[in-house]
């Protein structure tokens, strides 16, 4: 097994209430002004933490948390991928949703974090069991697709493709898109506006 | 077999099926801009990977250039170094670059197809989530991340599922007063926010056909705001006729092989969907955002509706909209102050989306209080809006008349909302914060509606004007 196959993610969770949370909340654009990487943690939900000195990026308790638990349409708008580096520099290791935007999705898979779609009720009730208790550790078998909370065992799912990426550790693409060699060209050189009409 | 434009396109662009199940898929063109690529280029300098089709590759300056003073350096230190970034990564591989002195420099997503680089048939990928605006050529285009930027400069490929089909069809005929920025509002709000997860749009039937081809740039362009990540309108002779003559597309005989080319790739009249949704144009009024998301929205007549009227998952959404925005549900919409007014972006930057907004701001003038910027979506449709004066029309009722760029779309420049400010938008994103303050408010809207918007200070029919 490989140092980068993502098989299975243990440790506590930190859960995000609520639909629909866009890639400008989770890091508004101002922080994209940059050429760099560096320090895009400190700023993960920024001006949702400023607002409400209650969001979960606030509380003593859920800091170290490496799962976090969204609701329906997480990561949906832009497609920065600052939105998804700021969380994994902020610790985050996998996300369990009820659903994912198509590009946040893709962009997570390329930074090695799975992202598991459980049931809205699942989603609640994960959510509400880490609340309860933030110190319990949540299970994110990507390989099984479950999720795992005390003695619950949660179905989950990851998409074929993405799920295959993750378990073998091939989820950096450009190694394998490499690997097409003078295919690329050959597929290039039959199409008409690349050939010349 | 009936085949749609998503399968000819797929099928003549795969190089081969991954270990994973997913397609390693040839990108035709690739578009860079400054924001999502300089981490993707210092990938690929660590990687010692030069860029394998600088050719195919185009690169344009938008979402953080000043939209007044350009003079370089800008005054803001870190848009000069992304600028320079751009420039430097650009000329360093081999790549195309629209810079503020080629007359050339816009949004990614309206000099793509004002060009010609964006073509029939082709797979378009750039790192910017509206990149769905290519499809309505007929080409299969959708938003990338930056590790993605990173593999299609290295590779000219994505590995990538095939997406599901979804047919969206709108019939009938739209009334006066109502353009295609209303039909997509409505599209989505009728399909919801994710209702398009993992699926393409292709958007047919007679108000599709009508429209021009800067009417389903404005279509397709928000896409991705329905969840789907690419859509398209098949190619016809509204395509053929756009791009005959601009500076990339092929030109004298080749440009007729082409045609006969980019038919061949549309989708067969009897081709089968995974889905098809119709939708009645006659029936669609001009339509205004009263929330965070583009779904919350009604048609200017109507009512902000209660949470209670959503289903369940969708209430507490709806709850924070109207606190973000400090709506009461049942409040009309009409009559909504706004403090600021935006024209601009990828959505409802080009010179049709100028025409309708001079046309109602001619011989009146911006209320009293609120600031009205105009911002052209590239240096080729402010030179044609100024050749027609419409800088003046805008002008002389009070509207500022900015260069091309990304703007108050996002406030990555210094045109921001302040505080609480309520702005009329012609943009696609009315997220919390979007603006660029972070409890500024968005209403999203035709370019009609907002110049109306502005003349009045507040929310208004724009048919009431157009009478
Ligand atoms: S105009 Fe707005 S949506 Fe369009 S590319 Fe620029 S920032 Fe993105």
């Amino acid at each position: 097994m490989s140092d980068s196959a993502r098989r299975q993610i243990a440790g506590r969770a930190i859960p995000i209430p609520g639909n629909d949370i866009d890639t400008d909340r989770i890091i508004p654009a101002r922080f994209l002004k940059t050429v760099t990487n560096e320090g895009l943690g400190l700023h993960a939900f920024e001006d949702a933490r400023k607002h409400d000195p209650e969001h979960p990026f606030n509380q003593k308790a859920y800091e170290g948390a490496s799962v976090l638990v969204a609701g329906m349409n997480f990561g949906c708008g832009s497609s920065r991928e600052h939105a998804p580096e700021s969380l994994k520099q902020w610790g985050i290791k996998a996300i369990v949703g009820g659903s994912f935007a198509e590009i946040f999705f893709g962009n997570c898979t390329m930074l090695g974090i799975p992202c598991l779609s459980i049931s809205q009720d699942d989603v609640l009730w994960l959510q509400r069991a880490v609340g309860r208790d933030p110190k319990q550790t949540v299970t994110v078998d990507v390989e099984r697709q479950e999720v795992r909370a005390g003695d619950r065992v949660i179905r989950a799912r990851v998409p074929d493709g993405a799920r295959n990426q993750l378990v073998s550790g091939a989820w950096n693409a450009t190694g394998v898109l490499l690997d097409a060699g003078d295919a690329i060209e050959a597929t290039a050189g039959r199409l008409p506006y690349v050939k010349g009409f | 077999m009936a085949s749609t434009l998503l399968d000819r396109v797929w099928d003549a662009h795969t190089v081969r099926t991954l270990p994973s199940g997913q397609t390693q898929l040839l990108i035709g063109l690739h578009l860079i801009h400054e924001v999502t690529s300089p981490q993707a280029f210092q990938a690929l300098k660590e990687l010692a990977l030069p860029v394998r089709m600088p050719g195919r590759t185009f690169a344009t300056l938008d979402h953080i250039i000043p939209t007044t003073a350009q003079q370089r350096p800008f005054a803001d230190e870190v848009a000069e170094e992304m600028a320079v970034h751009l420039t430097r990564n650009s000329q360093q591989s081999g790549v195309s670059f629209f810079g503020l002195d080629s007359g050339r420099q816009g949004i990614v997503h309206v000099i793509g197809p004002e060009l010609g680089l964006t073509q029939p048939g082709m797979t378009i990928a750039c790192g910017d989530s509206h990149t769905a605006t290519h499809g309505a050529v007929g080409a299969i285009a959708f938003g990338i991340g930056t590790s993605q930027v990173r593999d299609v400069l290295a590779t000219q490929c994505l590995a990538m599922a095939k997406p599901k089909l979804r047919q969206v069809r709108v019939d009938g005929a739209l009334s006066r007063g109502v353009y295609a920025k209303d039909v997509i509002l409505a599209i989505i709000r009728a399909l919801g926010v994710n209702g398009g997860v993992g699926y393409a749009y292709e958007y047919a039937g007679p108000v599709v056909d009508r429209m021009t081809m800067e009417e389903r740039l404005t279509l397709c362009n928000m896409s991705i705001e329905g969840g789907a990540r690419s859509g398209y309108v098949n190619p016809d002779q509204t395509t053929f006729d756009y791009l005959r003559g601009r500076p990339y597309a092929p030109q004298g005989a080749a440009f007729d092989r082409a045609v006969t080319w980019w038919k061949s790739m549309a989708s067969d009249a009897n081709a089968t969907y995974d889905d098809v949704k119709r939708l009645d144009g006659s029936a669609i009024p001009p339509m205004v955002t009263w929330g965070i998301n583009p779904g919350q929205s009604v048609g200017v007549g109507e009512r902000i509706p209660a949470p209670e009227s959503a289903p369940e998952p969708e209430r507490a959404t709806y709850r924070e909209g109207l606190a973000h925005m400090g709506f009461e549900a049942g409040q009309p919409i009409a009559g909504a102050r706004i403090d600021v007014v935006f024209i601009g972006s990828c959505t409802n930057s080009r010179i049709s989306d100028l025409r309708v907004a001079a046309a109602v701001a001619r011989g009146n003038r911006v209320a009293k209080g609120v600031r009205a910027i105009v911002v052209p979506g590239s240096q080729m449709v402010a030179k044609a809006a100024e050749a027609e004066g419409l800088h003046e029309v805008f002008r002389e009722a009070g509207f500022e008349w900015r260069n091309a760029g990304c703007s108050m779309c996002l406030g990555m420049n210094d045109d921001k909302l302040r505080g609480r400010e309520m702005s009329a938008s012609t943009s696609n994103r009315n997220f919390i914060g979007r603006q660029g303050s972070p409890t500024g408010r968005t209403l999203l809207m035709s370019p009609a509606m907002a110049a109306a918007a502005a003349l009045n200070g507040a929310v208004t029919d724009v048919r009431e004007m157009l009478r």
